[in-house]
């Protein structure tokens, strides 16, 4: 990394972007003879969300997969706060700070949402077994910090209704909400989201990007957010990257990506020649 | 007090106790299948094998003692020491744990979302190679098992219900400390899944896997845990079936009798098992002491699996399953 990806700078709202927390360099991914993602590069800075857009089967959610570790591209380098990452299992990202959300939701449907939110941060305690089970100690700590932090999040969520309520029950909406609160109770370095608002209405969308803004603006939290929904994408992010056929086709600031022309082609659909 | 309400307070008692038994088998079922989905048909032999091993390791046999005197012409059967019951149970449960690692690492990492039919198929082929490698290991004869258990009346009972009712109750002390036994290691168990992170991470799997794995929790380790614990139950059980009537084959059947304990309590239900384990112990003693003289008597073979019967029809989640919630 340059010297110039360091750099912070402060958006027209106010908030500090940091340097970069993650870069990928070069990255394809195969699934036998079909190249799902062919020689990307971007990166995705402290503090700001960053949106991967496209049209259907773009690849998007195969380069989401890339970084929470579901796949390891076959080439290509991923680098994380400086360090190359070498191929690693989903929980070892999650371990290292990186929670997600996923298209089609995946909850714990028998657990209550607090449960489910506290499975959230599961790797943020690290008392020994026997300590937990006598409730004494460290484990007491520990059970009584998560639960503050969890509460936090439930209230800033609004679902404090719902605490106790299964999962399985909720509506489709709700369970959303409650993905991205297990999500961040893990406190992540970089939070990514998948189709945040996939199958909503426009009201529920509303909500949705109300809180993606609200978490970024109140906790600092990096956002790395899938869409193909175009509108809703340009008012939320600071920079977007947009693929079609597994290529990037532009990287830059909403502004800079409506003009592309080649983005206008992708979406509008001209015919490739 | 009529003789009659004595004798069935007797039996009721001796139900309990059997029922307790029964429990232990059924909680290492609800353990794997909770954690895993998978229902684990090896339960019933990972409690023969692990009371076979522990026998062995206390008589300091040398494990496939056959198969090395038949290679190389030797005649070596035992070591020549004895171990204390208390480090054979350690080492025993070392063997399990090992034992739990090898089934994850062979079996089940390699099947992993398969349909449950096809896990359901793995067990059985795992409990048939268990059942061999039991017997190549340690041979094939009936064996005594002691590991310092009471057993016998409990003449305190005797007397005192003597003193009673004219009549003293045949409880066996074995039975009272396995009561024991089961009811703290029950209590442990459920420690451990409500209020461990561990046990948390193993409800998160049991619950969906990519879930699991978003939020930082490794499926294998979760799974070899799952596999040990269940193989320490299955040590439990082994011990104190194997101190009640002997080490030996028809061990394994008594996985069969922890299937209608499971539809009673439900399969993914702690407590369940517990009391659906009681309730067949005690039904089933009861049944034959009241309805069995008018039948010919033998109702013991079949009473458990009517009752579970009857309770599918009614209550196919159990007495404590999960409630089944259907959204359209």
């Amino acid at each position: 990394m340059n010297d110039m990806s360091q750099d912070t700078y402060v958006t027209d709202d106010g908030r500090t972007i940091g340097g970069v927390v993650m870069e990928m360099k070069n990255i394809t991914l195969r699934f036998g003879g079909v190249v799902a993602i062919k020689d990307i590069s971007f990166d995705i800075r402290q503090g700001e969300i960053r949106a991967i857009i496209g049209p259907n089967g773009a690849g998007k959610s195969s380069m989401l997969n890339v970084i929470s570790g579901f796949y390891n591209p076959q080439e290509g380098d991923v680098f994380y706060k400086g360090k190359k990452r070498p191929p690693m299992r989903p929980y070892k990202v999650a371990q290292q700070g990186i929670a997600r959300t996923f298209q089609n939701i995946a909850l714990f449907e028998g657990m209550s949402v607090l449960d489910n939110v506290m499975t959230g941060r599961l790797h943020q305690s690290n008392a020994g077994i026997l300590s937990q089970a006598l409730w004494k100690g460290r484990a007491e700590r520990e059970e009584v910090a998560n639960r503050e932090a969890v509460e936090k999040i439930i209230d800033f969520l609004e679902i404090q209704s719902i605490r106790k309520t299964p999962v399985g029950r909720l509506p489709y909406g709700l369970k959303k909400r409650v993905e991205l609160a297990r999500a961040l109770a893990a406190e992540p370095s970089i939070l990514l989201l998948d189709e945040p608002m996939a199958g909503m209405n426009v009201e529920e969308k509303e909500d949705m990007s109300r809180f993606i803004l609200d978490v970024n603006d109140e906790f600092g939290t990096t956002i790395a957010l899938i869409e193909h929904d175009m509108g809703v994408v340009m008012d939320l992010s600071d920079r977007v990257v947009v693929m079609d056929y597994g290529k990037k086709i532009g990287d830059g600031t909403p502004d800079e990506v409506r003009n592309n022309q080649d983005v206008i082609d992708a979406y509008l659909g001209v015919a490739h020649d | 007090m009529p003789d009659q309400l004595v004798f069935g307070m007797e039996v009721f008692l001796n139900g309990l106790m059997a029922g307790v038994l029964y429990a232990l088998v059924a909680l290492g079922f609800v353990l794997i299948y909770k954690a895993s989905g998978i229902f684990n048909y090896a339960q019933g032999v990972m409690a023969l094998f692990s009371a076979l091993t522990l026998v062995g390791i206390m008589e300091g046999q040398v494990p496939f003692g056959h198969i090395i005197n038949a290679v190389f012409g030797t005649e070596i059967h035992h070591f020549g020491w004895h171990v204390p019951a208390f480090a054979a149970i350690l080492l025993t449960m070392g063997v399990m744990v090992l034992l739990a690692i090898c089934v994850q690492k062979f079996v089940f990492r390699h099947l992993v979302g398969q349909e449950p039919i096809i896990l359901f198929m793995a067990t059985i082929g795992l409990a048939y190679f268990l059942e061999g490698v039991g017997d190549l290991m340690w041979g094939s004869e009936i064996k005594k098992l002691d590991v310092g258990l009471p057993q016998g009346i409990n003449s305190a009972i005797d007397e005192a219900t003597l003193g009673m009712f004219g009549y003293g109750f045949f409880i066996d002390n074995l039975d009272i400390v396995a009561t024991l036994i089961a009811t703290l290691l029950v209590i442990t168990l459920v420690i451990f899944s409500q209020y461990t992170k561990q046990g948390r991470a193993m409800r998160a799997v049991a619950d969906d896997h990519q879930a699991a794995l978003s939020v930082g929790v490794s499926l294998n380790f979760v799974w070899v845990m799952v596999w040990s614990v269940a193989g320490f139950v299955a040590l439990v059980a082994g011990i104190m079936w194997g101190t009640k009537s002997g080490v030996q084959f028809s061990l394994s059947l008594i996985a069969l009798k922890a299937l209608p304990v499971l539809m009673l309590g439900g399969f993914t239900s702690i407590p369940g098992a517990i009391v659906g384990g009681l309730i067949i112990g005690v039904g089933e003693k009861l049944f034959e002491f009241a309805v069995g003289p008018l039948v010919g008597g033998a109702t013991e073979n079949w009473f458990a699996y009517v009752l579970a019967l009857v309770f599918l029809v009614f209550r196919p989640q159990g007495l404590f399953g999960e409630k089944i919630i259907e959204r359209v």
